[in-house]
């Protein structure tokens, strides 16, 4: 399987000149909670992000509101150019474009991995089923899994679970991809089969936001690390800079208590 | 003139269960339709919806059947349509049935987890496909147990729609008894083939019931 030479290299254009995401003073409460506080973020094109800090700190949050699971109450969110303001009509446009992953995996039980792969292509694009299902097949061999086709999601193990997840939301080429806490639910030995197929999706070139605390996968994927707190974004940072020279007193924490 | 109650007036209640079937089975076939809008509403975004199923919900939970079966038969009158048995015992049974099977398929629908729903509308799928495709199919699955459960109560209720003279089973029962004066023959076979109908779905009602408990079990 040679994915990364397919797309050998990164793409040109990365940084703030034509973003695949901008968020502006962006604000939410839940009722009287400030859950995100003038969150401010330029997400590049082809830029890996990952996204980490304590619980509560607002991570999911903030990747939800991409996509618009979560309204927020002021700020601005414009994404692949299409301004998200609530009560604009982009939304339908926007989840189509923007795939997510989902701690609990969030696989239809009652459909197989393969329809789990060609529901949404079929009713929301509308190939035809036999488009939707070479398709599947294409990014279920990606995540190395064309085997499991026939199966239920309950007859997969956890890791296998996450990679039809992560085909799913292929099947409907996003060009932006959101992880919230995509290992964490996993036991230990599943972890790895699920960040390396994070790896080849990254370098092919994909925009990822990826909420984790797996920072070997900071350290080698993200070109930029960006840490929450209390619903604020405190530091955004390159890896190498992040951990060898973080710049806030809470970060510095944060880091001890997690490795 | 006390009529002997024999094998002629045995046929006769029989024969008045098909009058029990069709109006349990349009009452429910119409229960379903309004059941899925209410549970739909109950479950809605849009508030005005919600308080209005809830407000459906509580009227018809919170009332006795054969007073609704009075208000709709009597109702109709006043607003000037002629007085059916029939038609007033299928709308008050439909409406019933629509309150009740609302509440349930409610509590099924939300029983499927909330991520469902999510990672539905992250793929991109609308209101439409979400509900038919990923929450409903997964809905049923819970809903078939309590709701064979409510149309036992439902063939049950039925029997109310004799006292504004609608003849099923019940009436028929009472009109054979009037002649023959035999009650305990004549509603002993009445109740006999209530529960002849309603037994057997009682036992479908609980071996889906284990059998869903043992799928989610896994
Ligand atoms: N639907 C909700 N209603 C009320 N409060 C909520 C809701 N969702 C999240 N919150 C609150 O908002 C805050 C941020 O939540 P969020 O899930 O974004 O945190 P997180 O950084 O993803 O945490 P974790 O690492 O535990 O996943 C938390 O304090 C949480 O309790
Ligand atoms: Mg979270």
């Amino acid at each position: 399987m040679n994915m990364v030479s397919e797309i050998a290299s990164a793409p040109a254009a990365r940084g703030a000149s034509d973003p695949a995401v901008r968020m502006e003073d962006v604000n939410k409460w839940y009722g009287s909670f400030h859950a995100l506080k003038n969150v401010n973020l330029t997400v590049g094109r082809g830029e890996r992000i990952v996204i980490c800090g304590p619980s509560g700190s607002g991570k999911s949050t903030m990747i939800r509101c991409i996509n618009q699971l979560e309204t927020i109450h002021s700020g601005r969110i414009v994404v692949d150019g299409h301004d998200l303001t609530p009560g604009g009509k982009n939304v339908d446009l926007i989840r189509q474009e923007t795939g997510m992953v989902f701690q609990q995996f969030n696989l239809f039980p009652h459909m197989t991995v393969l329809e789990n792969c060609t529901l949404a292509p079929m009713k929301v694009r509308g190939v035809t089923k036999a488009e939707a299902e070479e398709t599947a097949m294409k990014f279920l061999r990606r995540v190395r899994i064309p085997e499991q086709a026939a199966k239920y999601p309950a007859q997969l193990s956890g890791g296998q679970q996450q990679r039809v997840a992560i085909a799913r939301a292929l099947c409907m080429n996003p060009k932006i991809m959101l992880f919230d806490e995509p290992t964490s639910a996993l036991d230990p030995e599943m972890v790895k089969e699920v960040l390396d197929t994070m790896v080849d999706l990254a370098n092919e070139g994909m925009t990822m936001l990826c909420v984790t605390h797996e920072m070997g996968f900071a350290r080698s994927v993200a070109d930029r690390v960006v840490f929450m707190d209390r619903g604020e974004i405190l530091e955004v940072a390159t890896p190498d800079t992040f951990f060898s020279a973080p710049q806030h007193e809470r970060t510095r924490f944060f880091l001890g208590q997690i490795s | 003139m006390i009529r002997i109650f024999g094998w002629n007036e045995f046929l006769v209640i029989v024969m008045a269960a098909q009058w029990t079937i069709a109006l349990s089975a349009i009452a429910f076939a119409g229960g379903s339709v309004g059941g899925l809008l209410i549970a739909l509403m109950r479950v809605s975004e849009v508030r005005a919806f919600r308080l209005f199923a809830t407000g459906f919900i509580r009227v018809f939970q919170g009332t006795p059947l054969l007073m609704q079966l009075f208000l709709v038969f009597f109702g109709m009158n006043i607003f000037g349509f002629a007085i059916n048995p029939w038609i007033a015992a299928t709308i008050a049974l439909a409406l019933h049935a629509s309150a009740f099977l609302g509440e349930i398929w409610r509590g099924c629908i939300e029983a499927v987890p909330k991520g469902q729903g999510e990672a539905a509308t992250a793929l991109g799928l609308r209101y439409y496909h979400s509900m038919r495709h990923v929450i409903l199919p997964q809905a049923i699955r819970i809903a078939v147990a309590p709701t064979v459960g409510f149309l036992v109560q439902l063939i049950k209720g039925t029997s109310l729609a004799s006292i504004i003279g609608f003849t099923e089973l019940t009436r028929q029962g009472q009109i054979i008894n009037n002649a023959t004066f035999s009650p305990f023959l004549v509603f002993g076979t009445v109740a006999a083939i209530y529960f002849l109908l309603c037994w057997p779905l009682s036992l479908v009602a609980r071996r889906m019931e284990t059998r869903f408990s043992r799928a989610t079990a896994r």
